[in-house]
């Protein structure tokens, strides 16, 4: 038997790293695994983080942690075959520390962020695979990993969407394809000053621009760039069930969304560095796991935490967030010797106090409301078809917009349809 | 950008291929199943039908989990590759 642990966190993401940071700052002996040959060579995400939850930890984070650009812009466009309609909101505000969000590679953020709990005084364990949990009864009492026995007081899983951890524990069955987007992503290189030029930026900043339109052929998702110091991260997220149904790869999808002629301009001369592939949890409240039991608490993306409302899609501050409740109740815990099941109902109480569930709870009819295809065709096609007929100077005698408007929606969605889509809007979002 | 296919965006990644393969899929059972939804949800391409046959390479895996989550027959034997081995994204 080797030395307990009072804490076992496994997977060093931003869950796991806030988690084992928190707990080493309160003096717990703590153990961090990653499976990967370092913190991040598993991990990727679209490509920005947004709001305090790491300020909060770290004042002035962005003078230490490899941040890409902070983002001054956020672009929203609408794409057909051979149009685009766009919406671009810059401030100067967000060019101004603490900054609002930032453009972020997973490869080296999470190196420093799992540094940052190094630093703490957690041990880091990297290249080690968590492959079984140890049990005491009907307790969670460590984990084997690497052939090896490593007891704890408690496990952390904070081990990814696939989280092997909380299914060996009972605490979650089977995903449904529905509730999963698959996400990939293209990491492509291209000088600085043509980064800049391309999408008008200075110095450090950075936009975030997202897309819905004809290139997902019908299927639930979007497609985004986010602009790095010296690569674009272009990629597209997409409901997994219906790729299947409709038999299409999404990197088919990504194809199709670079081969968009506003695309192959801002990607010109881009050389391919990576491409990459993750899962993002999207059920909300209704594919959340039992997060907690004797001896075992789950947190971020294995706890399904993320936020989808149409406009946003963030996992980072959730699993930021649920890490640092986690480790909170473990202190707690710590201090009575009590890491039973009742003990941990901590957990929970707090991510209820949080924003975490109380977003969720906001959003919870998010997820299926944006499951419409109708978000994803026929309304990009209006959309794109108005801004057609309004621009378009044939030298024939104009009509009023409404007339216009009722051209272009007739044959495609009815009036009573649109109407129901706004309430279903308004009601979810 | 001219497009590229798969094969050749994989090529760019950085992998440590072990010679052990992770993903085990039950080749009898894919032989009753017609909707080979994997073929699709693999972002990597590693499932291919080859003469009425679903086969599987493990080499190019991106470690998404897709393919466990989709077959409906629980066919496929999903595992993450030993520590150390697998996909090393150097970006993410």
């Amino acid at each position: 038997m080797s030395q307990k642990f009072d804490a076992i966190v496994v997977g060093a993401g931003p869950a796991g790293c806030a988690c084992g940071l928190h707990l080493a700052k309160a003096g717990l002996e703590t153990l961090i695994v990653e499976r990967g040959k370092f913190a991040g060579a598993k991990n990727m995400w679209g490509g920005a983080f947004y709001g305090p939850s790491l300020y909060q930890l770290f004042p002035d984070f962005w003078e230490e942690a490899p941040v890409e650009r902070y983002i001054t812009k956020h672009k929203y466009s609408i794409l057909t075959e051979d149009a685009s309609l766009s919406v671009d909101f810059t401030t100067q505000k967000y060019g101004k520390p603490p900054y609002n969000g930032f453009a972020v590679l997973r490869s080296k953020f999470d190196r420093w962020f799992a540094a940052k709990a190094e630093q703490a005084g957690a041990i880091v364990a990297t290249g080690l695979e968590a492959e079984d949990l140890l049990w005491e009864g009907n307790a969670v009492a460590g984990i084997r990993a690497g052939g090896d026995e490593l007891p704890a007081s408690v496990v952390v899983a904070c081990d990814g969407v696939n989280s092997i951890l909380a299914e060996k524990a009972g605490l979650r069955s089977k995903i449904s394809p529905r509730d999963i987007k698959q996400g990939v992503k293209e990491v492509i290189q291209l000088p600085r000053q043509l980064i800049e030029q391309r999408f008008n930026l200075y110095g450090e900043e950075g936009i975030a621009w997202e897309f819905i339109g004809s290139f997902s052929r019908g299927i639930p998702g979007g497609a985004f760039i986010y602009t790095n110091k010296e690569s674009l991260s272009v990629g597209i997220v997409v409901q997994l069930s219906t790729l299947t149904e409709k038999e299409i790869s999404a990197n088919d999808l990504l194809e199709g969304f670079k081969r968009h002629p506003d695309m192959e301009n801002l990607l010109a001369d881009g050389q391919l560095a990576e491409y990459s592939a993750h899962l993002v949890p999207v059920g909300g409240k209704s594919m959340m796991p039992t997060l907690y039991t004797d001896g075992m608490l789950v947190a971020g993306d294995a706890a399904g935490l993320t936020l989808t409302t149409g406009l946003v899609l963030e996992g980072a501050n959730f699993a930021i967030t649920s890490g640092k409740a986690a480790a909170e109740t473990v202190i707690r815990a710590k201090k009575t010797g009590d890491f039973s099941k009742q003990s941990l109902t901590r957990y929970p109480e707090l991510l209820e106090q949080s924003f975490v569930m109380k977003d969720l709870k906001t959003f919870k009819k998010a997820p299926l409301l944006l499951e419409n295809p109708r978000f994803y065709s026929q309304y990009p096609e209006l959309a794109c078809d108005m801004a057609e007929k309004i621009f378009t100077n044939d030298g024939k005698q104009r009509k009023k917009f409404w007339k216009m408007f009722r051209k272009s929606q007739r044959g495609r969605i009815s009036l009573w349809q649109m109407i129901h889509d706004l309430f279903r809007i308004k009601r979810a979002i | 950008m001219k497009p590229k296919s798969i094969e050749d965006k994989l090529a760019v990644n950085k992998y440590d291929i072990d010679k052990e393969r992770h993903i085990q899929i039950q080749e009898d059972i894919c032989a009753t199943c017609e909707a080979h939804k994997c073929r699709f949800a693999c972002p990597a391409d590693c499932f291919k039908l080859r003469e009425g046959h679903i086969t599987f390479s493990y080499e190019g895996c991106l470690e998404c989990g897709s393919c466990r989550i989709v077959c409906e027959k629980e066919a496929v034997k999903w595992a993450l590759p030993r520590a150390g081995f697998g996909i090393c994204y150097l970006f993410g």
